[in-house]
């Protein structure tokens, strides 16, 4: 493990940097293949409808993974987070072909021992918040 | 029908072996539009003191839930599958899952209620390398919508 952020070097409330992840109905076509969650609610919008979804959904994993880049990023070795959690609390509906927006930002909520810091990230869509708690316990150098 | 609580604490055998290759990290790092070199380059990942690239955070996914439809799919809990939604999922790591692993899962039921009308299920899916080496521990909660007995709704 080899992060990059030396944790003398952030403090409760340190801002990382925040990312945009554009979704597009390609992202979960490709995603469900690499995860092998077939579940047509996720690519079939006529099954979505049936179903009584406004639209096509995007997996939560896939929400759950774009999420963490945020953190990984920073610290440049994903091999630094040591946890991650996550509720799923809203879905992000991927209409076509325009697709959603999903935004990141996150901030060091709480220095922990062994040089670990806990991250509080924030997950919005248009409809608000996507996930519920996110955070991740991250080990810095 | 509310699922039985005898299920707590049920432990089902291990998985069989999910060899991890570099391929299948670079696919999920794709599908993720993840572009961090430790999930692609063998060189990026050792000079970061991997030996061989490395798996995205999620990744273990793939194999947890796989060993999930142990429970899922176990006709004697009786869990309806159509109404299920992930509810909530947390990775806690050893260490890093990585290309070249051999990695067996065991799955164990660690709690089940119903709120609200839903069957909620937690699973703990203990990931280690087939010499027993813990590598990431995956805890899944499932619902069940409106199949717990308490709002008998259908």
């Amino acid at each position: 493990m080899a992060a990059v952020i030396n944790y003398d070097d952030v403090e409760v409330g340190t801002e990382l940097p925040a990312q945009t992840f554009p979704v597009l109905r390609e992202n979960l076509v490709r995603y469900a293949g690499a995860s092998g969650d077939f579940n047509p609610i996720h690519w079939n919008e006529r099954f979505a409808v049936e179903v009584g979804l406004p639209n096509v959904i995007a997996h939560g994993m896939f929400t759950m993974a774009e999420a963490v880049r945020v953190v990984t990023d920073w610290v440049r070795d994903p091999a630094a987070v040591v946890e991650y959690s996550v509720k799923f609390t809203r879905p992000v509906v991927v209409p076509d072909p325009e697709g959603a927006v999903v935004e990141v930002t996150a901030k060091v909520a709480q220095k922990l021992d062994d040089r670990r810091v806990r991250v509080d990230l924030t997950v919005t869509s248009d409809a608000g918040k996507v996930l519920g708690v996110p955070r991740a316990v991250v080990q810095l150098a | 029908m509310a699922l039985d609580p005898k299920f707590i604490g049920r432990t089902y055998p291990p998985t069989a072996p999910y060899e991890v290759g570099r391929e299948k990290i670079r696919e999920f790092a794709d599908a993720i539009g993840d572009a961090n070199p430790v999930y692609r380059d063998p060189e990026a990942a050792r000079e970061l003191g991997h030996p061989d690239v490395v798996a995205p955070v999620t990744f273990p996914i793939v194999i947890s839930l796989g060993a999930a439809e142990q429970v899922v799919f176990d006709p004697e809990l009786g869990l309806d599958y159509s109404r299920v939604v992930h509810a909530d999922q947390r990775f806690t790591y050893t260490r890093p899952v990585r290309a070249g692993d051999r990695l067996v899962a065991v799955v164990t039921v660690e709690n089940i209620k119903t709120m609200a009308g839903n069957d909620i299920i937690t699973t703990r899916a203990d990931i280690a390398t087939v010499d027993g080496e813990h590598v990431v521990t995956a805890r899944s909660t499932l619902a069940a919508r409106g199949t717990g007995d308490e709002a008998g709704e259908s």
